[in-house]
């Protein structure tokens, strides 16, 4: 069970100001059916062009509902550019903050304010410019550099409690691991060090893999009339067989776990699996 | 208010009075070990062994088939990885797309787990959560080492065709699995009928404690153990018995058997009632899963344009205890990987709720949810953006009219 602070119980459980408001000057919609999360917030401005009124219609869980509902009552009475000042961070103080990976509810508040506005002023929202980077829920790198940079956020985790990409089949986290060091570089251009785990494409760690074979393992293995090939390489697997006297040798488990595999971990990855094939 | 109206009962069920009474005594007077040499000890051991041969009469198996581990998950690792080490040269691994994560997460994780690389195929299911026996035929080689199929799906109640497809295996020389935490108890089990080698069994979904579970593996079936330690469970399970429960397991099995007639007549009857209740009164609301291939205790139905975190919660003000299939409950972003090997358009699989029965739930309970949900779908569908559109795009006609119930 989340924990919920108490104002947002109290916000879900009566939420304020639900409805459309007919002749709204702006009206901004986000979110979808198929997220799990929608919201839709009207607003009308007085006479003296501030927030007269707010609405909201929200599908989804308690939190959204209630940073929904806080969103509506921190409007009225604002100007739009005060309007604009609102950041998710804002919504969730409001209600005394929320579960983390229960952000993103905060930033869909802050997402529908700033398309409402921008159905009032007429113009294209620069999010919706970018390009997708998460495709399960079609999110933005816009709006991905936006949240580590608002945010401050170090990890994928992170993005995806504040934005939600990266929540679904997992494909786009090397792109966001990118977009977090782009975003923090842009903020903090000093050279930051080449770190973290070594990645390579499949093609260069045959060619290495190869390059180790020839240069080492083979010509050991032909001293005692044996021989080795390399027959695929799958991720981290990698598929050999082991011909001569290898082939029919007690010992070749041994061999293709302790002397291939070291090596070719110590030389060209260290998560190399060796497999032999049949 | 402080009722509590529990309908969560393939999460977690309530420890049976009787069966709580059993276990009692072995707390602070009998706590001797079951494996010492002195007969304070050495009367728990009797007692352990009581247990046994009342787990065992439960499925028609014999006690020395029975072997009692911490949960379910516990046993399904055991079954999954005892078969693979029995039969080495063989890397393939047949399960559905809807198992439980005990049993999916493991297979995914095989390669990692053993350093060995597998071949792990997922069995589709349709629309109501049933298999392709032709596909699963199919899908059988000479390479696969195991079948690990759920008898009763945990989310849907969806019972799967385990004797015919243990029976398949068999007829290949391919051991089989059955997580069967959610079925037994619940429909009558005769292993001595079946084919399978392993069949899972978790205590606390039948009114025994947390903490203990079983796995049977049938006279003959190569076996290797998970827990290596002492000689407990004749070397197939290392660790000290969890004594208390598993005498309260086998309380549990007694008094499962005593129900089973009720589980299916009684228990049944309620289930329809509500589930009938709800989609009558409600609508755009679905069934989930087969309606007769089904356990007799779980509803599992989605109110489309509403999200299921939100109904819980204010089921919850009224101590109803339900379980949904939507992302917001799971802390995962995505609804029920159930639902969607289904096909639940995402409209119906973020507003599904799981309703599941025991024998200890009343006809009054019945009716205070068939009186409570119908308000809270239709104040929260008020306040769905999605809600009114649904209406003009169904245009009108008598879906129009339904959004002006409330």
């Amino acid at each position: 069970m989340w924990e919920y602070t108490d104002k947002v119980k109290e916000h879900f459980l009566n939420p304020r100001n639900v409805g459309e408001i007919a002749d709204a000057d702006g009206v901004g919609e986000v979110g979808s059916l198929s997220c799990g999360d929608a919201l839709k917030l009207s607003f009308k401005l007085g006479e003296d062009g501030r927030i007269a009124d707010a609405k909201f219609k929200t599908f989804g869980c308690a939190s959204a509902i209630a940073a929904s509902s806080a969103l509506t009552i921190m409007l009225i009475g604002r100007t739009l550019e005060e309007a604009l000042e609102i950041t998710n961070e804002d919504i969730a103080q409001f209600l005394g903050g929320l579960p983390k990976e229960k952000m993103h509810c905060s930033v869909l508040g802050r997402e529908a304010l700033e398309a409402a506005i921008a159905d009032y002023r007429g113009v294209a929202l620069p999010m919706a410019e970018g390009e997708v980077v998460c495709e399960c829920f079609g999110v933005t790198d816009i709006e991905v550099k936006r949240a580590i940079l608002e945010n401050d956020l170090h990890t994928v985790e992170d993005v995806t409690n504040f934005t939600k990409a990266g929540g679904g089949c997992g494909k786009c986290h090397d792109r966001l691991k990118v977009l977090i060091y782009e975003a923090r570089e842009e903020k903090a251009p000093q050279p930051i060090p080449m770190s973290g785990p070594k990645r390579m494409t499949t093609i260069q760690k045959i060619k290495k893999i190869e390059e180790v074979l020839e240069r080492e393992i083979r010509p050991a293995l032909k001293k005692d009339g044996g021989d080795i090939e390399l027959i695929d390489v799958d991720g981290n697997f990698v598929i050999v067989s082991l011909r001569g006297s290898c082939s029919s040798c007690a010992k070749s488990q041994t061999t293709l776990k302790e002397y291939v595999e070291k090596k070719l971990r110590e030389q060209v990855l260290d998560t190399l699996v060796v497999e032999e094939g049949k | 208010m402080s009722k509590t109206i529990y309908m969560d009962n393939n999460a977690t069920t309530m420890v049976a009075p009787e069966v709580f009474e059993e276990m009692r005594p072995y707390f602070c007077e009998l706590y001797g070990n079951p494996s010492s040499m002195h007969s304070f000890g050495g009367q728990v051991g009797q007692v352990v062994e009581e247990a046994r041969l009342r787990v065992a009469r439960l499925i028609n198996a014999e006690p020395e088939e029975i072997i009692f581990t911490s949960c379910g998950t516990e046993s399904d690792s055991t079954a999954i990885f005892s078969a693979l080490q029995s039969k080495p040269e063989k890397r393939h691994v047949v399960i559905s797309r809807v198992e439980h994560p005990a049993v999916k997460n493991l297979c995914e994780n095989l390669d990692n787990l053993t350093g060995h690389k597998h071949k792990v195929t997922q069995l589709p299911v349709d629309e109501e959560g049933m298999l392709d026996m032709e596909q699963y035929r199919e899908s059988l080689s000479d390479d696969t080492a195991v079948v690990s199929m759920m008898w009763a799906n945990n989310e849907t109640g969806v019972l799967f065709p385990i004797a015919e497809m243990a029976a398949i295996a068999r007829e290949r020389g391919i051991l089989f699995h059955t997580d069967a935490v959610q079925a037994v108890g619940k429909i009558p089990i005769d292993v001595k009928k079946l084919a399978m080698d392993f069949l899972s069994i978790s205590g606390h979904k039948l009114h025994a404690p947390k903490g203990t579970g079983v796995l049977y593996v049938r006279k003959g079936t190569p076996f290797a153990p998970f827990l290596i330690g002492g000689h407990q469970e004749q070397g197939r399970r290392g660790g000290t018995e969890n004594v208390t429960s598993i005498i309260g397991l086998g309380k549990a099995c007694v008094l499962a058997g005593h129900y089973m007639q009720k589980e299916n007549s009684t228990v049944r009857l309620l289930r329809d009632k509500l589930e009938q209740g709800l989609l009558a009164t409600i609508p755009n609301a679905m069934r989930n899963g087969h309606k007769t291939e089904r356990l007799p205790n779980t509803a599992n139905i989605s109110f489309e344009y509403v999200e299921g975190e939100a109904i819980l919660l204010h089921l919850d003000r009224f101590g109803i205890c339900a379980s949904s299939g939507s992302a917001c409950t799971s802390g995962s972003l995505e609804p029920s990987h159930v639902l969607r090997a289904m096909g639940v358009p995402f409209t119906a699989a973020h507003g599904s709720i799981r309703f599941s029965l025991s024998v200890y739930n009343t006809e009054d309970e019945v009716d205070y949810v068939l009186e409570k949900l119908p308000p809270i779908i239709a104040d929260l569908r008020q306040m769905s953006p999605f809600w009114e559109d649904r209406a003009k795009i169904a245009g009108g006609g008598s879906c129009g009219s339904c959004s002006c119930q409330k």
